[in-house]
């Protein structure tokens, strides 16, 4: 502090400099990511203390929810990107099965090289995000809607094409050893997904907050007529938005039944939940307009350890579902704070 | 009619949808420098005009002239490009983003290359600010701000700053004045005067008619979809316009009736007509 303090009296730029990094910690607190964050320190904090003798902070127990959280985050994000946006999507949960016995079936049964069946779980989700994006921009169906009904849709086909391929709902695959550790292998107990859920948080952050694109995915929340006057391509955006997301589960899926060599046809609804409480919780406003990549994944973080970690501490498993319940709640009124905070702030009164 | 060569003109523009006829005989033209209002009540089809101006309709008949060449415009992003810009009533603006990021909305300036460019901020809100400011609203200074927090003429004039950054020719303003205060209000029109004063062409939509009298050159009053009356600054008082507007029934013996009635009723007004 002392030092800064001397440099900041003699030299003129690192002046600026420093004051430009407190004032964007200050910044961080006004972001969405704030509460989220302080979230997940409180709750860590709590289980660590709960947890501290019955291995929470040991390699298993931080491997088991940050396992999860890969899994959640990776779906996550883009479900965020789509409620920024001002949209819901709630196909996933039928997006990330149908990948599952794709790969199963391309790769397992029909004995197809294993990039085949990703591609073809790739392009599946792809088709379905398609679907849902062109239905949501072309009608004035809630997006809610449309997709309930896309993840019934999609839950039916996948069952029924699952009986008509392999006559099973559920099937065991094989990955060959490079595609084992690639997609599903273990380094130190954190999968594969975890590393690659990391490379996808970057391409997230600069997609949203960096790229001159992610301005577009807060208008389109924001005033989606005035983003049109702007001359922002709404219907092309939305689309794509959508199509992110599902392939973003049909990935899941893919990393899915290469870590746990098994997939099933049955829908997730759990998914469903997980993915949305974690972009609540990750401060996302739900009427669109405002959140960040970092809220969500420590909205993420802060669900796989209360729902995975919980068997880890003295804290009784079946109050997991109540603290979600209060954490739900408290987020959403918190964010109403935050986003007042934000645009009541201003620079101007320390100058 | 105009001294100034028009900028943009209508002629004898129709706009029906199916056999709804929104818009009849519409035939105006706005030139540099000057403000051409357009007053007009609750459906008198000001949002088709307006919608048609900046390219979100086509004219079903008529033609519509930039710089004197016939000119149609497929989409608003065309019309923008033509140079046409519109500010809306609430905005155009958005209220959880930054002032530099609404600034540049839609044409991000970027540093970078292929698919690693970047928004560049400092110049997207160093710009923002001095553009802002050039305007004449020098309470902006920090360009990270989110709009949110600025005050209802401040993000209209905002909306304005930007449209004559990205070098519009034409500035249709849709009722930029009809949720502000006396105040703010008296801010816009200000703005108005300097975008008119930098040369370009404005076309005011309103149903203030104070407000367009204070800065219009040329005023065009809309009725069922028709224009009742075309006149220039100076001919016709705000009683004859408010008439004009209201079609026809007389405003000001209803004023006069209305305080009648009021005075002799302890200040109350009268009962609605069943």
């Amino acid at each position: 502090m002392t030092t800064t303090n001397l440099r900041t009296s003699t030299v003129e730029t690192p002046a600026i400099e420093s004051e430009s990094a407190i004032s964007s910690i200050k910044a961080f607190f006004r972001t969405p990511a704030a509460g989220a964050f302080m979230g997940f320190v409180a709750v860590f904090i709590l289980f660590a203390m709960f947890g501290y003798s019955r291995n929470f902070l040991s390699v298993a127990g931080v491997t088991t929810w940050v396992n999860f959280a890969s899994l959640i985050g990776m779906i996550a994000i883009p479900v965020g990107f789509l409620m920024i946006a001002g949209e819901l999507d709630i196909s996933t949960g039928a997006v990330l099965p149908a990948s599952t016995m794709t790969v199963a079936i391309v790769c397992e049964h029909y004995q197809m090289p294993v990039l085949v069946g990703v591609a073809a779980a790739l392009a599946i989700g792809a088709l379905i995000g398609f679907i849902n994006g062109y239905i949501v921009t072309h009608t004035r169906v809630p997006s809610f809607i449309v997709t309930l009904a896309t993840l019934f849709a999609v839950a039916g086909i996948t069952l029924y094409l699952s009986i008509f391929f392999i006559n099973n709902t559920n099937s065991f695959y094989h990955a060959p050893d490079w595609a084992k550790s690639l997609f599903g292998g273990k380094v130190y107990g954190f999968n594969s997904s975890v590393f690659w859920w990391g490379g996808l948080i970057a391409a997230f952050v600069f997609f949203l907050h960096y790229s001159p694109k992610g301005s577009w995915v807060f208008a389109l929340g924001g005033d989606q007529e005035s983003a049109r006057n702007a001359g922002i391509p709404v219907t092309r955006m939305k689309i794509a938005l959508f199509m992110l997301c599902s392939i973003s589960a049909a990935f899941a899926g893919v990393l899915q039944v290469m870590t746990f060599s098994s997939a099933t046809s049955q829908a997730n609804f759990g998914l469903i939940f997980n993915t949305i409480i974690a972009v609540v919780v990750g401060g996302v406003l739900l009427t669109g307009g405002f959140g960040t990549v970092m809220g969500i994944v420590f909205g993420v973080l802060t669900l796989s350890i209360v729902t995975q970690a919980i068997g880890f501490t003295e804290i009784d498993r079946n109050l997991s579902f109540l603290i979600i319940g209060v954490m739900l709640l408290i987020a959403v009124l918190l964010n109403d704070t935050f986003r007042h905070l934000a645009t009541s702030w201003s620079t101007s009164k320390k100058k | 009619m105009s001294d100034k060569k028009p900028v943009l003109e209508f002629r004898n523009v129709d706009k029906s949808f199916g056999h709804i006829d929104v818009l009849n005989d519409i035939s105006l033209k706005v030139g540099e420098g000057e403000v051409l209002c357009l007053l007009g009540d609750n459906g008198a089809g000001k949002s088709t005009l307006i919608k048609t101006l900046s390219g979100v309709y086509q004219p079903t008949r008529g033609e519509i002239l930039m710089d004197g060449q016939p000119a149609l415009f497929s989409s608003p992003r065309e019309a923008q490009e033509r140079g046409i810009a519109t500010v809306h009533q609430f905005g155009g603006t958005y209220p959880l983003m930054s002032i530099g990021r609404n600034f540049f909305m839609g044409s991000e300036p970027t540093k970078g290359w292929g698919p690693f460019k970047y928004f560049d901020r400092k110049t997207a809100t160093r710009v923002a600010v001095a553009e802002v400011q050039k305007m004449g609203i020098t309470r902006i200074t920090d360009g990270d701000r989110l709009v949110g927090g600025l005050s209802g003429g401040e993000r209209q004039s905002l909306a304005i700053a930007r449209a004559v950054y990205f070098g519009a020719r034409v500035l249709i303003l849709d009722e930029p004045t009809a949720a502000l205060g006396v105040k703010q209000a008296a801010h816009v029109l200000r703005i108005i005067n300097e975008a008119k004063r930098r040369g370009l062409a404005v076309i005011f939509i309103t149903h203030q008619v104070m407000h367009a009298m204070a800065v219009g050159d040329h005023f065009a009053v809309l009725i069922r979809g028709a224009i009742a009356a075309d006149f220039r600054k100076g001919e016709k008082t705000r009683e004859q316009i408010a008439d004009l507007m209201a079609g026809g029934e007389s405003m000001a013996s209803l004023e006069a009736s209305l305080e009648g009635y009021m005075e002799t009723h302890d200040g109350l007004p009268p009962p609605p007509a069943h």
